[in-house]
């Protein structure tokens, strides 16, 4: 984006930025709202971070204690792994699938059965999304029940009666269950996203690639894909921070249990905060998850930048 | 450039084309068949929990106790939906929600363009620090901000009130906002804005009759995402929204739910009464999305 600007816009280049200056005063309440609401916030936080403190009087300076001991902590990095898996079924499996999704609706359903059967799919599709997380809890955590839930019923009734399973209450498949329940969640995102970015794309060029006689597989990676790559970084940059963020689904669904087997750092951070009224120790794991998040922000916007700055 | 000025036509030649050459262009060969039916087979897969909660909500618990929680119901039963709905007081509840995601949706689409205007069309200088720095309204776990947050409110008289929560989310949202709307600006075709220019608009002129009409269907997409999410906000209004009469419906669910007084058939009365304002407003968010597409393409 910037090479741009360099070598030919040289003579303009005050003008350029007086005219750049001009946009500033649009940028002041959005400033403004930030620094009250989240960086002082924020910086409480970190200072907390460096203190023990139960949350009632005031707090004791401990220096780097908390995070020394977040090293040694092997629960903690026992959540972190589990968080890997998160990011796996919260934004890897869905912005895969929500792409194949978007393109089949668009490219194939939408011109062969018309915009409005392709709405209807996509909405079906979206529904979960429009779920709040609690109500998702309440629902799932009920299907899965290992007496009476409706998906041992279920597998009852197809004579898979043997795969009958207390899907939440076992260490070995509770992960996994939570796994299956977020991507029902999260799957109508990248899709509704995609499919909109999609609304952009001429028509004439599927057509054209069409009679070119490209199959949609081709079509998919040289049409699709390129022309909403923008969307791409963006639905795969969110669902992966929703992921490092999976406090609410498991905390109604599992609470991180059983026996720590679906924690999560998010959630042991609230543990820490409000069970353990260890306000230091929550702080410190707050702190080295929003790092993490900082980074891997950093990262996604560069390779963004410069993945479409080659573009132009 | 040439890519963007493609990318910025389309909409027009599209809905050209759809209506001058309608239908014919169609064929149905038996892949195209096969496509259909596994994408309906997926709806299904994803409809079924939504079924099973309504299917449940309607039964009385003996009903449920004795056939268990697949069969239909046997008659429309309201008592378990009826019973929950005075219990939270559930007419206030949703009045509260309503109140606290419109005021959010809207606030947070407007605070987003004025701040996507500064850097994506005005491209001002460092607006990548800008807009990672925005970002961590969003990214920040919020978790890391609630206790501060807590204290603050406390101290300006605003804990327990709808319009710290409404303050907070505002902000939250329109972080992701500002990143999708940047995004979408910055390929904005620079010769519209220049024309603009010239014919003598000012800067807040060429926003709103020029860039805003333009990029009108991510708004609506915007003011839909920000409404959900805010309604399906949990850990913060639990935390600010502590008296009743100003909680939302997650929180009011949510303080159910943990006391575990609630049986089977009134869980899914709750679920029941919990996700159908959701997708209520869903569903005629559909139709107003795909008509202001395309009265966004004719113009």
């Amino acid at each position: 984006m910037t090479t741009r600007d360099g070598g030919a816009g040289r003579p303009r280049a005050g003008l350029r930025s007086r005219e750049r200056l001009a946009y500033l005063p649009y940028l002041v309440p959005g400033v403004l709202l930030f620094t009250a609401v989240i960086g002082v916030p924020f910086l409480m936080n970190l200072g907390t971070s460096f203190t023990e403190w139960s949350g009632v009087g005031s707090p004791r300076w401990v220096g780097l204690d908390n995070y020394r001991e977040l090293a040694e902590d092997a629960e903690f990095w026992a959540s972190f792994r589990h968080n890997v898996l998160v990011i796996v079924g919260m934004a890897i499996v869905p912005t895969a699938v929500g792409l194949v999704l978007a393109s089949v609706l668009t490219d194939v359903i939408d011109r062969r059965f018309g915009p409005r059967t392709a709405a209807a799919l996509r909405a079906c599709v979206y529904l979960p999304q429009v779920l709040p997380v609690v109500i998702t809890g309440v629902v799932w955590s009920w299907l899965l029940a290992p007496e009476n839930g409706a998906v041992n019923e279920l597998l009852d009734a197809v004579g898979l009666g043997s795969l009958a399973h207390d899907w939440l209450g076992d260490p070995a498949t509770a992960l996994w269950s939570v796994l299956g329940v977020m991507v029902w969640m999260q799957i109508g995102f990248p899709l509704v996203v995609f499919m909109s970015g999609l609304q952009r794309v001429d028509p004439s060029l599927y057509e054209a690639a069409e009679i070119d006689g490209a199959a949609w597989a081709r079509r998919f990676w040289h049409v699709t894909v390129p022309q909403i790559r923008p969307e791409i970084f963006v639905v795969l940059l969110w669902t992966t921070i929703a992921a490092l963020k999976a406090f609410p689904q498991i905390f109604v669904l599992t609470k991180g249990g059983p026996g720590g087997a679906t924690n999560v750092p998010s959630y042991y951070s609230y543990v820490s905060f409000f069970e353990k009224t260890d306000v230091g120790y929550g702080s410190a794991i707050a702190t080295v998850l929003t790092l993490i998040i900082i980074a891997l922000t950093v990262v996604f916007l560069r390779v963004q930048g410069r993945d479409l700055g080659e573009e132009r | 450039m040439t890519a963007t000025m493609t990318k910025a036509k389309a909409p027009k030649a599209s809905a050209r084309d759809r209506r001058g050459a309608p239908r014919a262009a169609r064929r149905r060969g038996p892949s195209a068949y096969a496509v259909l039916v596994a994408l309906i087979a997926l709806a299904g897969i994803m409809l079924i929990p939504f079924l099973v909660v309504v299917a449940n909500a309607l039964k009385t618990p003996e009903e449920y106790a004795a056939n268990g929680p697949l069969a239909p119901p046997e008659g429309f039963n309201l008592d378990g939906v009826r019973d929950f709905w005075e219990r939270v007081d559930f007419g206030h509840v949703l009045l509260n929600s309503v109140l606290i995601s419109g005021s959010v949706a809207v606030l947070a689409v407007l605070l987003s363009v004025l701040n996507a205007y500064a850097l994506g069309i005005g491209r001002i200088r460092g607006r990548m620090w800008v807009l990672v720095l925005l970002l961590m309204a969003n990214t920040l776990p919020q978790e890391a901000l609630v206790y501060p947050l807590y204290y603050l409110s406390k101290q300006l008289g605003l804990y327990d009130t709808r319009l710290s929560v409404i303050i907070v989310f505002t902000v939250v949202q329109s972080a992701f906002g500002t990143y999708l709307l940047s995004s979408v600006m910055s390929a904005f075709p620079r010769p519209l804005l220049e024309a603009a220019r010239i014919d003598g608009a000012n800067r807040w002129q060429v926003l709103w009759r020029v860039v805003v009409p333009v990029v009108r269907p991510t708004l609506s997409v915007l003011l839909v995402f920000f409404f959900v999410w805010t309604w399906n906000e949990f850990l913060i209004p639990l935390v600010f929204l502590i008296s009743n009469e100003n909680q939302t419906v997650s929180v009011a669910l949510g303080v159910l739910q943990g006391q575990r007084l609630m049986d089977a058939t009134m869980s899914s009365a709750a679920a029941l009464l919990g996700l159908l304002p959701t997708v209520l407003f869903f569903l005629v968010f559909q139709r107003t999305l795909s008509r202001g597409l395309t009265a966004g393409a004719i113009k």
